[in-house]
């Protein structure tokens, strides 16, 4: 790949380099200062920029959440208003949609791993990186501008022609959301590039990790997607700003277009959030499995496949919006089709356990959940895509449950894994292992507790995004209401032991799960420029019967262009090219 | 980005986490590639709007269309079509050393441009005397269909949106003479010049579509 010879063969002198223990220049160490910070191109502090500002929206998403359940408490009003209640409810999801989901794994947690996994020193295009992250922050200054000056009162998913016309400043959310856009289409096609041209030598497509394969097809559906939605939001911020009557039926245009265009991007949207949940999910298992990955090409491919299919399923949530009934049927039956593929990764994730060494970490704790959690989440998924089911369950609490227990209960709980996965990486330090797993408990506890009764109500007929409710459903939505506080108290103690791991965490070794990933062939935290070598792949990242030598080799002579490194241990190895 | 002293072989041009010019040439282009398929997608969600619409009011589509100049139309498209010759002649004079025939095929590129956004300037204007607005200002009764504004509102869309990648494209064009009067550009390294004709050319084409659609469908 990055050699240029004309032979086939090529020799290549090969050298073993063992990462270095707990080394005193790392990217953290390099390059300091705030300004230096702001202007950075590198990918790891881009990628943890990102991840400071998803987890601010985390928080800020996550109290609207709590302020919402608390005021559901009793079935009429108790301390906010209905007007505010919609407003909440509509940042709520916008907040977590865009400002959290989307970027969550890809922007943060893939910004950093991307080019580790890949052996190269930064993504493709790092200007374009940085680039993409002050997009998000200027889309985020939108968003904050609307809820100051009127605030939002759609529900995050702006139909017309109520959002056309209702009052407030939709203008201004939706050019935020329209901006944030570009954001993820810049990413998009950096990793896409990343992945095809900057592999290492001798990295050919089936020795790259399957978290990789997740976000390249996280990526595919963030380049066709994010278009459609920056279009239609320019449409309906036109519609509002000129009445260009598009998707006004006062004007001759047609509101269930503008749901046509919204769900072309947003379904396949939950798989940008979801999808590279998977990758996550593909990598902790066989890490604390001890196993080599079962299906490597099924768990790849199958991320492809529904990045393709996820295209073609929009129509499912306009079953009761005056579609066509083949149209409807057709729909259905795609929506089924999405859950093959998914099903095959939960079968191979299962095969890869059986007969491991597993090694229940706070990491693959999460990935339990996620197992548990996602399951439901999809199997109710699949309910709501039959027409029949729909049709009663559709707008219920059902689906709200249905989607939290997919984003939360499944892309959620992988990025929690992720994170503590690759803290050690990240900054060099353990957190609590006892706190962390108490804390994975409490949230797992607490999320069901939410959750699980909304199924019920939902069932039941309460109706979603209602400010009050009858009094048969107030046991339910106050266990729900109980349970949201169980789990903003999980994540308390996340915050508090995550940040006391920051301050005075024991230091980690470079590679503390002893995982066969390229990403821990090099010290934690990584050198500015990821490698002291260019580093040699001979292995897949989950060959767990190889010897941990193999792993660590890199081309002898070349320092990667970057100062001196040390020399330990000399082999030749001959490397397809 | 040269924050490394130890690429002397690699040339100036070539940033320090690529290899060699090659892979940083090939990654550009592919990268430039990507985001050409999502600016399909962005003007693909404009024309399903001009699809459904059309599909439903077939004949206000007929009798609006009248209303385009197809003359000034007709000019536009040659005008860009020539434009998107002199850029691809900038790229082979990149690829050639020839600095003066660089620069003069990129202002003449950039006056071509320019020429296509005067005559729409005059089209616009035009129209706006007419009182032929975007949506609920629309104030001309000289089409007898009640959903006429329906048609101009995607027209003005469509065209403006192109319109605003014109300018895009003549701010780009600008950028690339500055750099190319500093010498930046030679036959070893010409990317943002090809890149940025890869995204003329789309613009280029993206009209050659909206012309026939808009202006020759009476």
């Amino acid at each position: 790949m990055a050699t240029s010879e004309t032979s086939n063969i090529k020799r290549l002198q090969v050298r073993r380099f063992k990462p270095e223990e707990n080394p005193k220049s790392t990217y953290l160490t390099e390059e300091t200062g705030i300004w230096a910070w702001m202007t950075t191109v590198d990918h790891k502090k881009i990628g943890l920029m990102y991840l400071a500002s998803i987890l601010f929206f985390f928080f800020v998403g996550g109290t609207l959440a709590l302020l919402l359940r608390t005021e559901l408490l009793t079935p009429a009003q108790s301390f906010i208003t209905a007007d505010t209640y919609n407003q909440i409810f509509t940042l709520h999801g916008a907040i977590m949609v865009f400002f959290f989901l989307v970027p969550s794994v890809p922007a943060a947690l893939g910004n950093f791993v991307l080019p580790l996994q890949l052996g190269c020193k930064d993504v493709a295009f790092p200007r374009v990186n940085l680039l993409s992250y002050y997009i998000y922050v200027i889309g985020a200054v939108f968003t904050l501008i609307a809820i100051f000056t009127g605030g939002v009162d759609t529900g995050w998913t702006f139909y017309t022609p109520y959002s056309a016309t209702t009052g407030g400043n939709v203008m201004m959310m939706t050019l935020g959301v329209f901006i944030l856009g570009f954001s993820s289409i810049l990413t998009g096609v950096n990793f896409i590039v990343t992945i095809h041209r900057l592999r290492s030598p001798g990295q050919t497509w089936n020795k790259i990790s399957l978290f990789l394969w997740s976000l390249y097809a996280t990526s595919i559906i963030q380049i066709l997607a994010t278009p459609v939605l920056a279009i239609t939001l320019l449409l309906l911020t036109m519609e509002r700003a000129l009445h260009i009557g598009i998707f006004d039926p006062a004007l001759g245009g047609d509101p269930v277009l503008y749901q046509h265009f919204f769900w072309f991007y947003s379904h396949p949207a939950v798989y940008i959030m979801i999808v590279p949940g998977f990758g996550i999910v593909s990598e902790i298992i066989s890490t604390f499995s001890r196993k080599h990955i079962f299906g490597y090409w099924a768990i790849a491919l199958s991320s492809l496949a529904i990045a393709f299919i996820g295209f073609l399923v929009w129509g499912h949530h306009m079953f009761t919006a005056g579609q066509s009934s083949l149209a409807n049927m057709v729909f259905s039956f795609l929506t089924f089709l999405v859950g093959i593929p998914t099903g095959i990764k939960i079968f191979n994730w299962v095969a890869t356990m059986y007969k491991g060494s597993i090694d229940m970490k706070t990491p693959m704790l999460y990935i339990m959940a996620f197992l548990f959690l996602f399951m439901i989440g999809g199997f109710t998924g699949i309910m709501l895509g039959s027409l029949a089911v729909d049709i009663h369950l559709h707008d219920t609490y059902y689906v709200v449950a249905h989607f939290h227990y997919v984003m939360m209960g499944g892309m959620v709980m992988a990025f929690l894994g992720g994170l503590h996965y690759w803290w050690p990486k990240m900054f060099g330090k353990m957190y609590n292992e006892f706190w962390a797993r108490i804390a994975c408990v409490v949230i797992f506890i607490g999320f069901n507790l939410t959750f699980l009764p909304q199924f019920v109500m939902g069932s039941m007929g309460m109706p979603r995004r209602y400010f009050n409710y009858l009094e048969q459903f107030q046991g339910y939505h106050q266990a729900s209401t109980y349970g949201s506080y169980i789990l903003g108290i999980g994540f308390l103690i996340i915050a508090a032991y995550l940040l006391h791991s920051l301050l005075r965490g024991k230091k980690a070794p470079p590679n503390p799960w002893g995982s066969r990933a390229m990403e821990w062939q090099t010290s934690s935290p990584p050198s500015l420029h990821n490698y002291e070598h260019t580093p040699v792949v001979i292995n897949g990242p989950y060959d767990y019967h190889k010897p941990m030598s193999e792993f660590q080799l890199g081309i002898e002579g070349s320092h990667n262009g970057h100062g001196e490194h040390q020399h330990t241990e000399t082999k030749t190895v001959e490397a397809d090219k | 980005m040269a924050q490394t002293s130890a690429n002397v072989k690699k040339g100036d041009h070539v940033q320090h986490h690529f290899v060699d010019s090659d892979q940083q040439f090939e990654s550009a282009k592919m990268g430039m590639w990507i985001f050409l398929v999502t600016e399909i997608l962005f003007f693909g969600g404009l024309f399903l709007a001009y699809i459904v619409f059309r599909s439903w009011y077939p004949e206000l589509y007929l009798m609006a269309s009248d209303h385009l100049d197809t003359f000034w139309g007709a000019v536009n498209t040659v005008v860009l079509i020539g434009s998107s010759l002199t850029v691809a002649m900038a790229i082979r004079s990149a690829q050639l050393n020839q600095q003066k025939g660089l620069i003069i095929n990129l202002a003449i590129t950039i006056a071509l441009a320019c020429i296509f956004m005067v005559i729409k300037y005059f089209e616009y204007t035009h129209k706006f005397d007419l009182g032929i607005y975007p949506g609920a200002y629309y104030a001309y009764d000289g089409i007898a269909h009640d959903k006429a504004n329906i048609f101009f509102s995607i027209y003005y869309m469509m065209t403006g949106l192109h319109g605003i990648h014109v300018l895009i494209g003549i701010g780009l064009m600008i950028w690339l003479i500055v750099r190319a009067r500093k010498g930046h550009f030679h036959s070893e390294y010409y990317t943002p010049v090809e890149i940025t004709g890869l995204y003329w050319h789309l613009v280029d084409i993206i009209w050659i579509f909206l012309f026939p659609l808009l202006y020759l469908i009476d």
